[in-house]
C-alpha cells in the first residue's frame, strides 16, 4: 500500500515553513549582533540538528542491515524516508560555512588567518601576517599561540575537503542504499539474497566510515566554534544525540503512519522495541553527557573548565534543564513495558525529548558563537526551527509516497511480520 | 481417583505452541511447558501471568542507590570529609558529581545479583537443588507440555490424550502421582 500524502499533513508542513521563514525575517531585522552572527548561528543549530536525524536514521539503517536484524524489516521504509532529508539537509550547513570562509560570519572564530602569526608588516587591512621577525615587523596583537598550535588541523582548505568528503560519503550512502531497497522490491529468490549479502557488505563499509566521520565531524562543525577547547568525548556524545533523535522521529512517524491506517502489520512489539531503543540511546547520551561533564569538573583544569564555567553560570537553565529533559523524562517515564506499548504517552514523551535534544545543540552552538550576546531561546530560534520541521516532515511524507510503504520482498520480512516479544 | 498428569512430547516449540493452542481452545488448562529455551509467546497462549521480576529489579536498584548515598555521604562527608578534586566543599550536593559513578555501579550491582539470586529462588534451581523437569530430554531437545487432569475435572484423560494426538506430537507419557 501507497502512502499518500494528506491535504492536511500537506497544509501543516508548508504552513510551518511559512511561518519559519516570517519568523526569521523578523528576527533578522531584530538581530543586532555583529554580522547578524545570531541569524548565522540560529542556521547552525538547525541545519545539524535536522542534518543529525537523517544522519542517525541512515546509521540506524545501517546497522540493520550490517546486523541483518528481522524485527525492523517492516520500518525499513520509514528509516528510507527520514535519511531522505540528507539529500538537500546539507545545504544549510554549507551556506555556514560558505558564511564563515568569507568572514561573513564569525561563528568559527579559528578561520581568522591573522590569529596564526606571530608578527605582521603594515597595520589595519593592509598588515601581512608573517611567522618570522622580519624587517620592519613588530608583533601581532592578534597572534594566538593556541590557535597557531592547532594550524595543522584547523585550516580552512583541510576543513573544506573534510566536510566535502563526509557530505559526499553520506549523500552518496543515502542514495544508494535507497536505490538498493527500490530494487529489492523487484527481485525474488537468489538473486533477492544475493542483494541482501550485498546490502550487508556496503552497510558495515558505511559503519566504518561513520565511526570516523561521525566523530571528527563534531569537531569540525561544532566543538571548532569554542576552538581553545576540546573534549575527547565529544565525538560520541554529540553522536548519541543525533541517533536518539532519529530514533525519535522514528517512533513519532510510525506512529502517526498507523494511527491514519498504514503499516497494519506493525505490531505492538515493534512499537515496544522501538521504544526501547529511545530508552537506550537516551542513556547513552546521558552517560556521555555526565561523563564529559564529570572528568572536567572533577579535574578543574582551566582551559577545559572555562566551557562548563560559562554554560553554568550563564545559561544554568539551558544546561541542566537540557539533561533533566533528555535523561530523568525518559528514565522516569519509559522505564514501564506498559509505557512503551502507549501510543499517545510515546508520542507525548517522544516531542519533549525532541525538543530537549534541541535545545542541546543550542547549548553546543549558541554560548560559544554568540558569547554574551546568546540571552535564550528566542524568536528566531524557534522560528527557524519551526520552518525546518515544516521541511523536514515535508521531505520524509514526501519520500514515503514514492514507494510501497511496506517492502514487497525482503528475506527477512516473514519473520518481522511474525515479531513477537 | 488418583490423579494423572500427562506429558505430550513435541519435536519443534512451533508444533508446541498449536498443540498447546489446541489444548486451550479446548477449554483444557496447561499446568506448564518444558523447553530448552524460552519459548517466544508461549505466556499468552497458556495464560503465565507476567513476571514481576522487572518490579524485584527496581526495587533492588533502587535500594542500591540509597546504600551507596548513604556510604559515600558517612564516609566522604560526615565521617572523615574529604577534598574531593581540590573542592573541599562538605557538602553532599556540591561534590554530588563525583559520587554518581559509584551510585551508578552500585545500582547495577545490586539490582543484577538480585534480580539472579530473586530469579534462581523463584525457579527452585539454586546450585545444588534437585531438578525438576520431568524428562531429561527437555533439556536437549524436546518440547513437552504438561497437562494435569486435577486441573482439569470435566476432561477424561483419555479425552486429553485423544486430542493430543490430533497434533503432531512426537509421544504422549502419562503418569500417576
Amino acid at each position: 500500500m501507497n502512502f499518500t500524502l494528506s491535504k492536511r499533513a500537506r497544509g501543516i508542513s508548508f504552513g510551518l515553513i511559512v511561518l519559519g521563514i516570517a519568523a526569521t525575517v523578523v528576527g533578522i531585522l531584530g538581530d543586532h549582533t555583529d554580522h547578524h552572527q545570531h541569524t548565522w548561528a540560529a542556521l547552525l543549530v538547525n541545519g545539524f540538528f535536522f542534518f543529525g536525524i537523517g544522519l542517525g536514521a541512515l546509521f540506524f539503517f545501517a546497522l540493520q542491515n550490517a546486523t541483518e536484524t528481522a524485527w525492523s524489516v517492516l520500518l525499513k521504509r520509514v528509516f528510507e524516508g527520514l535519511f531522505s532529508y540528507l539529500k538537500w539537509g546539507w545545504i544549510p550547513l554549507v551556506l555556514v560555512f560558505i558564511g564563515g570562509s568569507l568572514h561573513m560570519n564569525h561563528i568559527y572564530h579559528w578561520m581568522d588567518h591573522s590569529l596564526y602569526h606571530a608578527y605582521m608588516v603594515g597595520e589595519g587591512h593592509e598588515a601581512q601576517y608573517v611567522d618570522e621577525a622580519v624587517q620592519g615587523a613588530v608583533a601581532n596583537p592578534n597572534y594566538d599561540s593556541i590557535m597557531a598550535g592547532k594550524k595543522a588541523f584547523l585550516n580552512i582548505p583541510f576543513f573544506w575537503i573534510r566536510t566535502i568528503a563526509y557530505l559526499a560519503t553520506f549523500v552518496f550512502f543515502a542514495g544508494w542504499f535507497r536505490k538498493q531497497s527500490l530494487q529489492m522490491d523487484k527481485e525474488t529468490g537468489d538473486s533477492l539474497v544475493k542483494r541482501m549479502l550485498l546490502n550487508y557488505k556496503r552497510s558495515a563499509l558505511f559503519l566504518v566510515f561513520f565511526a570516523v566521520f561521525s566523530s571528527i565531524l563534531s569537531w569540525d562543525w561544532i566543538m571548532s566554534i569554542d576552538a581553545h577547547w576540546f573534549s575527547t568525548l565529544f565525538g560520541w556524545y554529540t553522536f548519541s544525540g543525533m541517533w536518539v533523535s532519529a530514533m525519535i522521529s522514528a517512533v513519532i512517524l510510525v506512529l502517526y503512519l498507523k494511527r491514519k491506517g498504514y503499516l497494519p502489520q506493525v505490531s505492538n512489539s515493534h512499537i515496544h522495541d522501538l521504544g526501547k531503543w529511545v530508552f537506550a540511546i537516551s542513556f547513552l547520551w546521558s552517560y556521555l553527557y555526565f561523563s564529559q561533564f564529570m572528568l572536567i569538573w572533577y579535574s578543574n583544569i582551566p582551559e577545559e573548565v572555562t566551557y562548563f564555567q560559562d554554560r553554568i553560570n550563564n545559561h544554568p537553565w539551558l544546561m541542566w534543564g537540557t539533561f533533566f529533559i533528555n535523561f530523568a523524562v525518559p528514565m522516569v517515564l519509559l522505564m514501564s513495558r506498559d509505557a512503551k506499548r502507549n501510543p499517545r504517552f510515546l508520542i507525548f514523551v517522544g516531542s519533549l525529548i525532541f525538543f530537549g535534544h534541541w535545545m542541546d545543540v543550542m547549548m553546543m552552538v549558541m554560548p560559544g558563537s554568540l558569547g554574551h550576546h546568546f540571552h535564550g531561546i528566542g524568536l528566531l530560534d524557534v522560528g527557524m526551527f519551526l520552518g525546518f520541521l515544516g521541511l523536514f516532515m515535508y521531505t520524509v511524507l514526501n519520500t514515503l509516497t514514492k514507494a510501497p510503504l511496506l517492502v514487497v520482498n525482503h528475506p527477512y520480512l516473514d519473520e518481522s511480520v511474525h515479531h513477537q516479544i | 481417583m488418583a490423579n494423572t498428569v500427562i506429558y505430550a512430547v513435541y519435536e519443534d516449540p512451533e508444533q508446541l505452541k498449536d498443540g498447546a493452542r489446541k489444548l486451550v481452545s479446548n477449554g483444557i488448562k496447561v499446568k506448564d511447558t518444558w523447553s530448552p529455551f524460552p519459548i517466544h509467546g508461549i505466556d499468552p497462549i497458556i495464560g503465565v501471568t507476567r513476571t514481576r521480576l522487572a518490579i524485584a529489579s527496581f526495587m533492588f536498584g533502587i535500594t542500591g542507590t540509597c546504600l551507596a548515598v548513604l556510604g559515600m555521604w558517612y564516609m566522604n562527608i560526615f565521617d572523615w570529609p574529604m577534598n574531593i578534586g581540590g573542592k573541599p566543599s562538605q557538602a553532599l550536593y556540591k561534590n554530588f558529581p563525583a559520587f554518581v559513578p559509584v551510585m551508578f555501579e552500585f545500582t547495577v550491582f545490586c539490582a543484577a545479583h538480585g534480580m539472579s539470586i530473586t530469579y534462581l529462588i523463584r525457579n527452585k534451581t539454586l546450585p545444588g537443588m534437585p531438578a525438576r523437569n520431568p524428562d531429561p530430554r527437555s533439556t536437549d531437545d524436546k518440547f513437552i507440555i504438561e497437562v494435569r487432569t486435577a486441573d482439569n475435572h470435566g476432561h477424561s484423560t483419555e479425552a486429553i490424550t485423544s486430542l493430543l494426538r490430533t497434533t503432531p506430537v512426537f509421544e504422549i507419557n502419562e503418569r500417576q502421582y
